[in-house]
């Protein structure tokens, strides 16, 4: 409210990002503790709204959303205060700040709510408020597109979820979700429906393929630090919720698992090719979360798979790599799109081909995140690995001795996952290699500059969680002990006994780090003692007796990730407009390259189209004649004036 | 952890140059010459050791930091790997996991060290090197679901000291499938024929040794020492599925290791000398086939 009335633009944003640090900070402390005894803390109030209750409560599994929550919200807030001084003066900022601040108790709302009407009245608020903060650039063409693109597709996913509320509600007769998760619901038949619902709705909001489409629409039009935040945490609410749903289903049988891991593998593959073939940094980012979203979802699916075999080792492995993996995507990919934030207001582009040799104008962004794109590669010794770690112990350990109908899909998980992280390094030495390094591209990168403290405190605050994450892995997986015991009702022995599982190999990865940062660290002296007294000297780069080099001559991101979009080229459906070289002495040439999203163009286009075309006869019946008006509205009256009196 | 474990790691340090002076010296038989001394890459080493290096002007601390990230996580994976019968220095489950992790880290920063140069030769190597490899990832790691299915055990160390003679005997075709696999994974991780030549002069036609073209003195000792661990290391996991045969005695079990490793490295000469390089666009084919080789090898452990 503050914000809307307040008339300076300074003021806003200190305002703004000053309340929602407040608020995280002393949201964190009780998620803390919740995290860390494993206990519950319960609000209820009455609320006249009906099978409304104001009821919310903060369990270990909300807990532990909630702090990467959080913790990203006000290290986002804090960025925007510098970030969005460029439009100082020329926008009202205001209402920008509003919207951020509903965005973050909307998501913690969604987080705490324990009353489907009130879950959902968060979930429309974080929808809405998200939905106005994407359009903040609303004079762009592509913005507004890319807008409604967002609102369809979220009011579509929350279709589905209003319908799994409905259902559950009229199976159990209550609309609160303590009952639904004590009753559950034991027959098959309304199980299995319930759970696609599930999938559906809450997968729309996480980007599970082929439901991801407004995600590369939405990221990058929303101005950096909310790309960040809807990225880092908004879309995994979806993963929250469908864990929390799942806690109402029962005993789930095999083929979700199954189902899961599919879907996984496709958004986690797909995910991570379609980044690959990206030109905009943002675009790749927003892509690379569905990649994410997808190892995530592996995660659960080998979890799920062990509650249907009965084993806890592959539960706790399971949903512990894929709760890990949500904390460590918020940090990593919030910092990639805080320092792609940084690129785009230092250089006013985020085409990866006008870029190149930012590291020397933009030192601290560009370290910050090469810290992100190791992390974001799932390689030691970052936290990304960690968690992967988890998720492929999970399905090396269940592979060992179980069946076919669990060893199968757990062995595709391995080989997807081999190959998605393969994939991830050529995507993100790609995007450090092209934009950072070598020689600037364009007349962009000659006026770049370093980003203002703001922007960067939060980007290191960031690299060194995620540095932070696999020093003390052990630590850190001891503390899902809680969340593990409360989501999966298992006993706190076994869980304790199978983390042990997980701790053991950990704390020996924490020491083949240290032991690699100790070579590092004997490895520079040594250099350094080598060099000390000989000739360094500086020269052009050998281009092969080659005099003329130019910034052209260098490899583009397009020309990196050739091999690779060509061989997967029947997935990818690149579209290349070449103009070759003609004549003896030619005189231009072009090459230009597009991958546009195949679900968006083979399934949403073509059936919005129809979709539109057919209600757009309904038109006919708005045609601004106010008598005609006036003549529905009595042909209204009198049908149901007859009906009532039949 | 006992003292034997110690003895793979130094191993590898100490011999692991000398293979490549084996895998030369086959060659040179082959083709008639003379060759090198069998201690060429010692003679390489301590001569680019004791060199002045020059950087290009638009390079910046990765290219800097490049070789000794990598030298540092050749030498962390080397802790990992065992030796035949011998246990590595760290075992834990899942190693292989770090293992691998480190050599993509390795990966990363030579790719990105190659970029910082800004020539478009050695984007050009970067750019073939991470799609090659995201094609062996997979390969590598289905052959190791496989061993890990077929020893039931998760480790590098416990799963060599785990397999024998009976393996060969009871699922042949497994095993022969996975050393099958792994060997065209080290052939493609080293960048030998017939993936890559790592004797041509073509820039155009090189991959890992185009990426690092821009590197000299004591960086190119690192890189020269890095990829000679690698190939051994690499070695030495194809070898614990092949040779899986204790004679009960660890020593002469240590000897029958070292034995396999130099065969492995004429083997290699050999592989050298009478094939030609592929084309570019057929080794995709071959990395494919791999995973498919590794895969068929998994199904048959399902049954």
């Amino acid at each position: 409210m503050v914000l809307l009335l307040s008339r300076v633009d300074r003021d806003f944003s200190w305002v703004g990002a000053g309340s929602v640090v407040i608020a995280a900070v002393s949201g964190c402390l009780p998620a803390f503790g919740v995290l860390l005894h494993g206990s519950v803390e319960q609000l209820r109030l009455p609320w006249s709204v009906p099978f409304g209750e104001f009821f919310i409560e903060l369990d270990p599994l909300s807990a532990w959303f909630l702090m990467p929550t959080l913790v990203l919200s006000a290290l986002s807030a804090i960025y925007g205060v510098g970030y969005l001084r460029a439009w100082q003066g020329r926008r009202s900022l205001g209402p920008s700040w509003f919207f951020y601040c509903l965005l973050v108790l909307g998501m913690m709302f969604v987080l705490l709510a324990r009353n489907a009407v009130l879950f959902l009245m968060a979930w429309e608020l974080m929808a809405l408020a998200s939905f106005f903060l994407v359009t903040f650039e609303h004079e762009r063409e592509s913005v507004r597109k890319a807008g409604w693109i967002y609102f369809v597709a979220t009011h579509l996913g929350t279709a589905f979820l209003l319908v799994f509320f409905l259902l559950l509600g009229r199976e159990t007769g209550s609309m609160d979700f303590t009952v639904w998760a004590e009753k559950g619901v034991r027959t098959h038949g309304p199980a299995n429906v319930l759970f696609l619902l599930a999938v559906i709705g809450f997968g729309t909001k996480a980007g599970f393929m082929p439901l991801h489409v407004w995600l590369p629409e939405a990221h990058p039009a929303a101005p950096s630090h909310v790309s960040a935040l809807m990225s880092g945490v908004m879309i995994k609410t979806g993963i929250y919720g469908l864990l929390r749903a799942l806690t109402f289903l029962g005993v789930p049988p095999l083929w979700w698992g199954w189902g899961l891991i599919a879907i996984g593998l496709t958004s986690g593959g797909l995910g991570v090719l379609f980044a690959l073939a990206q030109h905009d940094l943002k675009r790749l980012l927003a892509y690379s979360s569905v990649e994410h979203i997808g190892i995530i979802t592996m995660g659960l699916g080998v979890g799920l798979l062990g509650v249907s075999t009965d084993s806890p080792v592959l539960v706790v492995l399971g949903f512990g790599g894929g709760l890990l993996h949500v904390v460590n995507h918020a940090l990593f990919k919030g910092l990639l799109f805080l320092g792609v934030g940084a690129v785009l207001h230092g250089s006013g582009t985020r085409e990866i081909d006008h870029l190149g040799g930012l590291l020397k104008r933009m030192p601290w962004t560009a370290a910050a995140f090469l810290i992100g794109a190791v992390a974001i590669s799932g390689l030691p010794p970052l936290n990304g690995f960690v968690s992967e770690f988890l998720i492929f112990l999970g399905a090396f350990q269940g592979g060992v001795s179980t069946g076919g109908a669990v060893a199968v899909p757990l062995f595709m998980l391995v080989a997807g996952l081999a190959l998605i992280g393969g994939l991830a390094v050529a995507c993100f030495t790609k995007a450090f290699g092209i934009v950072f390094l070598g020689e600037p591209r364009s007349e962009h990168v000659a006026h770049a500059h370093e980003a203002e403290w703001t922007m960067r405190l939060p980007m290191l605050i960031l690299a060194a969680g995620c540095i932070l994450i696999c020093l003390f892995a052990p630590v850190v997986v001891g503390s899902l002990k809680t969340v593990l015991e409360s989501m999966t009702g298992l006993q706190p022995l076994v869980v304790d006994e199978n983390l042990a599982a997980a701790i053991s190999p950990l704390s020996f990865v924490v020491l083949g780090t240290a032991l690699f940062l100790a070579l590092l660290a004997a490895l520079v002296l040594l250099r350094r003692h080598l060099l000390e007294h000989r000739r360094v000297e500086t020269d052009v780069t050998w281009r092969c007796g080659y005099a003329q080099p130019t910034p052209r001559m260098q490899y583009t991101a397009s020309s990196f990730a050739q091999p690779l979009t060509d061989l997967f080229g029947p997935l990818l459906g690149t579209r290349k407009i070449i103009s070759p070289p003609r004549g003896l002495f030619p005189a231009e040439a072009a090459l230009k390259t597009m991958t546009p999203d195949f679900s968006h163009e083979a399934v949403y286009r073509p059936v919005f189209g129809r979709v539109h075309e057919w209600l757009s006869q309904l038109q006919r019946l708005q045609h601004g004649k106010v008598q005609l008006y006036v003549l529905y509205i009595a042909v209204t009256l009198i049908a149901l004036l007859v009906w009532e009196l039949r | 952890m006992n003292a034997f474990s110690f003895i793979p790691l130094l191993l590898a340090l100490v011999l692991s140059p000398l293979m490549l002076g084996v895998i030369n010296r086959t060659k040179a038989f082959f083709a008639g010459r003379h060759g090198q001394p069998l201690l060429q890459t010692y003679f390489d080493l301590f001569k680019l050791l004791q060199k002045g290096v020059i950087y290009s002007r638009t390079t910046t601390w990765i290219f800097r930091a490049g070789p000794m990230i990598g030298l540092a996580a050749i030498l962390t994976a080397a802790l990992l790997m065992p030796l035949g019968k011998c246990p590595a220095l760290l075992a834990f489950p899942a190693d292989f996991l770090l293992f691998a992790g480190l050599l993509g880290l390795m990966r990363f920063f030579t790719v990105v060290a190659a970029l910082d140069t800004g020539s478009s030769f050695e984007g050009m190597g970067a750019s073939r090197e991470v799609f090659f490899s995201a094609l062996t990832e997979p390969a590598l790691f289905i052959a190791l679901a496989t061993l890990v299915r077929e020893t039931g055990r998760l480790s590098l160390s416990t799963m060599f000291g785990q397999a024998s003679n009976a393996h060969w005997l009871h699922s042949g075709p497994v095993l022969g499938l996975v050393v099958l696999a792994l060997v065209i994974v080290l052939l493609a991780e080293n960048s030998r024929i017939p993936v890559d030549d790592p004797n041509t002069h073509l820039e155009l036609t090189m991959i890992h040794e185009v990426m690092v073209l821009d590197h000299s003195g004591p960086d190119f000792a690192f890189i020269l020492y890095t990829s000679a661990l690698k190939l051994w290391l690499l070695g030495a996991l194809a070898l614990g599925v092949a040779l899986p045969f204790s004679s009960g005695n660890p020593w002469l079990n240590l000897a029958m290791a070292l034995g396999g490793m130099f065969g492995l490295a004429v083997a290699i000469g050999v592989i050298e000398s009478v094939m030609a390089r592929l084309r570019l666009r057929v080794v995709p084919q071959l990395l494919i086939g791999a995973g498919a080789v590794a895969t068929v090898a998994l199904i048959l452990t399902l049954k």
